[in-house]
């Protein structure tokens, strides 16, 4: 199969979530998610009508739920551990999401399989679905950037991570994506 | 000469995908009501139009523009603007459907390529030579409603290039003539560049069965661990006559990867990749398929084996109207 | 304003067909478009009757129309397609595929499935000949407003789909065959069973559409009512009747007397709803968020 299977995202990083402080974990999110904004302008301009929508994305195997508001371009990201409150929620393992975001897998065939559900303003999530798509986001990029001299330490983890894990922590090489 | 393959782009990132793959030809749409496929956060703005022109012309493709929906009365600047930025961004061709628009490119921009959109659903030689003989279109796209030899017999009657769908969403109804979306939603195809609209379509999770509205008509129930097609009204679970079931189409897609060399034998000159909604990644591996098949055909090599079934909706494929028991 | 009526769209026996156009010629309409829309397989069985038709309709003092067929691909299809212009009587196209081949300079109609949206393509149109335009029923109020002005201007008749069951596609493949697990080609005429269409019904059990052969049509009837006036100040200059099995003569009796004043908004709605009472309703196309919604108000106060 062309299209690989999710893989499941490792049980360890569940049990920190359980216990980790969430408001710097909100506060590092958002200010990341700020960041890519100023990288990446096209993505809440892509947005469009939808760029006041609160979307949750819910990883399923991960003890936490994100809050995402785009506020037309000055985003703030929360992490809950209960329910939170939005007008479109995108449900799946947190291995598609990422996958998603990088490129790797389609979210069209994600939905069709079910790995994906989708709840509330769909088209709000195919907003952001497309916006994401043309970005061309590359997190541990991003995180390197944020992170000076750090950087290539970060880079080499995230590599070694997804070796081990199968979890999409890059951008694919192009014909590699497949 | 190889067959074209002409792939869809959503987004400037998908038309680079789309060109490193290996694709001849990309279309691609302006970010408004133009262009058949006016979603969320997709399409392209002027400048985006400029520099995805610039790079596939740089890699030695093409960019065909379609402005494929049919102008509002009271509006139709709109869409000639469109008509004539397409022309400034340097695009190969303009897709067209509109019988109105065609006759205001071929007076407006004379040297401007015109191809028919199979929006225009011209399925016989005889109205596609009238658009040649009116217009000066260089290129029809027919409608998904022909069967190869059908195909063969419209390329035998008529110098216009054909290009037919390969691989992607399938209609079942003539494009370009059906109101079922906007009957539904009051959004249509043929006016505002959507189908079956996901502003419109609400899931509903019941302990595992999945519903799905459209403007309120629930068409679609998948069972637990049931692929979730997305709810197109013709692809949609009704009930007629005492039977439930898909009565117009399955949600199947459609993939006549395996029947390539028929088409090149029927004249066809271009296959093309439905899908500017998809994300790159899928257009990426559609294309590199097709151009691997192609580039077989071309050098007498067989057919590199079908890889695409997990891409499509619903998993399931078909060959639709291109064999004749479909009908 | 004038009254049409449109083409019947559906298989009736050729007794059934002749009875209907032999009551049309004392009905209060002007105009008749008759002959095959949809399926071309159906035309033998009627065929020869419709010289006849066109005859008688024309003595009573109508304007008798042929149509074309929807959906021109066969090469039987084409010919029937070149010969309509042979037969000396006005032509409705209803596919371009009729404009390849009516002789230049002849007056023609343009049916309700020619994508007539905007006055670019009315106005090349009329270039061709086109002295009459049906609009599609998909298109707003604010459309037909549009397009009424531009053929006031080049001498184009704008009419409206007035009442009845709204063709919404047509396709290659036959559904009645589907339906009764047969191929179009050998579909032993599933859809003579059904003379206003089958009723295709959601999961939830909702009327949604109506199933006739290659052709899909809403489940609820157009009803032009509550907009009449809003379309006479638009400058629509008639409406179309769709053949309906039943209750086709009161039909146009109550649309004639709306029309001439003598009825007020809500009564043709009124009396449909009553004496046939599993009729659905719509303008939506027109004044509504979507087809399939009713106003029941007018839009011209």
């Amino acid at each position: 199969m062309p299209q690989p299977q999710v893989p499941h995202c490792p049980a360890a990083l569940a049990r920190i979530l359980r216990v980790a402080p969430l408001v710097p974990l909100s506060l590092a999110l958002t200010a990341f998610c700020r960041h890519i904004g100023k990288r990446h302008p096209g993505l809440f301009r892509r947005l469009g009508e939808h760029s006041r929508v609160r979307f949750v994305l819910n990883p399923v195997d991960l003890p936490i739920m994100l809050c995402l508001a785009p506020n037309g371009g000055a985003p703030t990201v929360r992490a809950l551990r209960g329910n939170c409150e939005g007008e479109a929620r995108i449900s799946g393992p947190f291995a598609a999401l990422l996958g998603l975001v990088h490129g790797a897998y389609d979210g069209d065939a994600l939905f069709f399989s079910r790995d994906l559900v989708i709840e509330g303003d769909t088209g709000a999530v195919l907003a952001l679905r497309n916006a994401v798509d043309d970005a061309e986001l590359d997190l541990s990029q991003e995180i390197a950037a944020l992170s000076g001299p750090f950087s290539s330490i970060i880079l080499q983890t995230a590599a070694f991570a997804e070796r081990r894990t199968g979890v999409s922590m890059a951008r694919p090489e192009e014909d590699l994506a497949w | 000469m190889v067959m074209e393959i002409v792939c869809p782009a959503g987004t400037p990132a998908a038309l680079r995908a789309a060109v490193r793959a290996g694709a001849h030809t990309v279309y691609c749409g302006f970010n408004d009501e133009t262009n058949a496929r006016n979603f969320p956060g997709l399409n392209f703005d002027r400048s985006e139009m400029r520099e995805g022109v610039d790079f596939a012309h740089a890699h030695g493709a093409r960019v065909l523009v379609a402005i494929n929906t049919f102008p509002r009365a009271g509006d139709q600047s709109i869409w000639h603007r469109a008509i004539d930025d397409a022309k400034l961004s340097g695009a190969d061709a303009v897709i067209l459907a509109d019988a109105g628009l065609l006759d205001y490119a071929a007076r407006t921009h004379p040297g401007l390529r015109l191809h028919l959109s199979v929006q225009a659903a011209a399925a016989n030689a005889d109205i596609i030579n009238f658009y040649a003989g009116t217009f000066g279109v260089k290129r029809v796209v027919l409608p998904r409603v022909l069967s190869v030899p059908e195909i063969a017999a419209i390329n035998a009657e008529t110098d216009v290039e054909t290009e037919v769908f390969v691989f992607g969403g399938l209609c079942v109804m003539a494009e370009g003539r059906c109101s079922l979306s906007s009957y539904a939603t009051g959004l249509s195809p043929n006016m505002n560049g959507v189908c079956s609209p996901a502003s419109h379509v609400k899931y509903h999770d019941n302990n595992g069965e999945l519903d799905a509205k459209l403007g309120g008509f629930t068409i679609h129930r998948a069972a637990k661990d049931e692929p979730a097609p997305y709810p197109t009204l013709c692809k949609g679970c009704f009930s007629a006559g005492g039977q439930t079931g898909h009565l117009f189409e399955d949600p199947v897609s459609l993939n006549a990867e395996q029947l390539i060399p028929q088409l090149q034998k029927a004249g066809v000159r271009a296959l093309k990749i439905e899908g500017r909604q998809r994300s790159k990644s899928y257009v990426a591996q559609v294309v590199r398929n097709f151009r691997a098949a192609v580039d077989a055909l071309e050098a007498g090599r067989p057919l590199p084996e079908g890889m695409l079934a997990r891409l499509s909706e619903g998993q399931a494929m078909t060959t639709g109207a291109y064999k004749k028991t479909w009908r | 304003m004038e009254l049409t009526v449109g083409p019947n769209q559906f298989f009736w026996s050729a007794e059934t067909w002749s009875a209907f156009y032999e009551g049309l010629a004392d009905a209060p309409v002007d105009r008749v478009v008759l002959g095959e829309l949809v399926c071309s397989k159906r035309l033998p069985f009627y065929q020869d009757r419709i010289p006849e038709a066109l005859t008688a309709l024309a003595k009573a003092g109508k304007e008798a129309v042929l149509t074309s067929l929807a959906l021109v691909t066969l090469k039987r299809e084409r010919k029937l397609t070149a010969e309509l212009a042979e037969i000396g009587v006005t032509v409705e196209i209803n596919d371009m595929t009729a404009l390849a081949h009516l002789p230049k300079g002849v007056g023609f109609h343009v049916g309700p499935l020619v994508n007539v949206y905007n006055e670019g393509t009315l106005a090349w149109l009329a270039s061709l000949g086109a002295r009459r335009i049906c609009l599609p029923p998909e298109l707003p109020l604010a459309s037909v407003e549009s397009l009424a002005r531009a053929g006031t201007g080049l001498g184009v008749a704008i009419e409206v789909w007035g009442h009845g069951r709204m063709p919404l596609a047509i396709s290659g493949r036959c559904y009645h065959a589907r339906l009764h697990k047969r191929t179009k080609d050998n579909c032993q005429f599933a859809c003579e069973e059904d003379p206003d269409g089958l009723e295709v019904r959601t999961l939830e059990g909702r009327p949604f559409m109506a199933m006739n052969g290659v052709q899909t049509l809403s489940d609820s009837y157009a009803c032009a009512d509550y907009q009449v006036e809003a379309l006479a100040a638009a400058g629509v200059s008639a409406l179309r009747l769709s053949p309906q099995s039943h209750g086709f003569a009161r039909l146009y009796q109550l649309y004639r007397e709306r029309l001439d004043g003598t009825l007020p908004a809500g009564a043709i709605a009124d009396e449909v709803r009553r004496t046939s009472p599993e009729t659905r309703l719509s303008d939506g196309f027109l004044v509504g968020p979507s087809g399939v919604s009713w106003s029941a108000v007018p839009a011209l106060p």
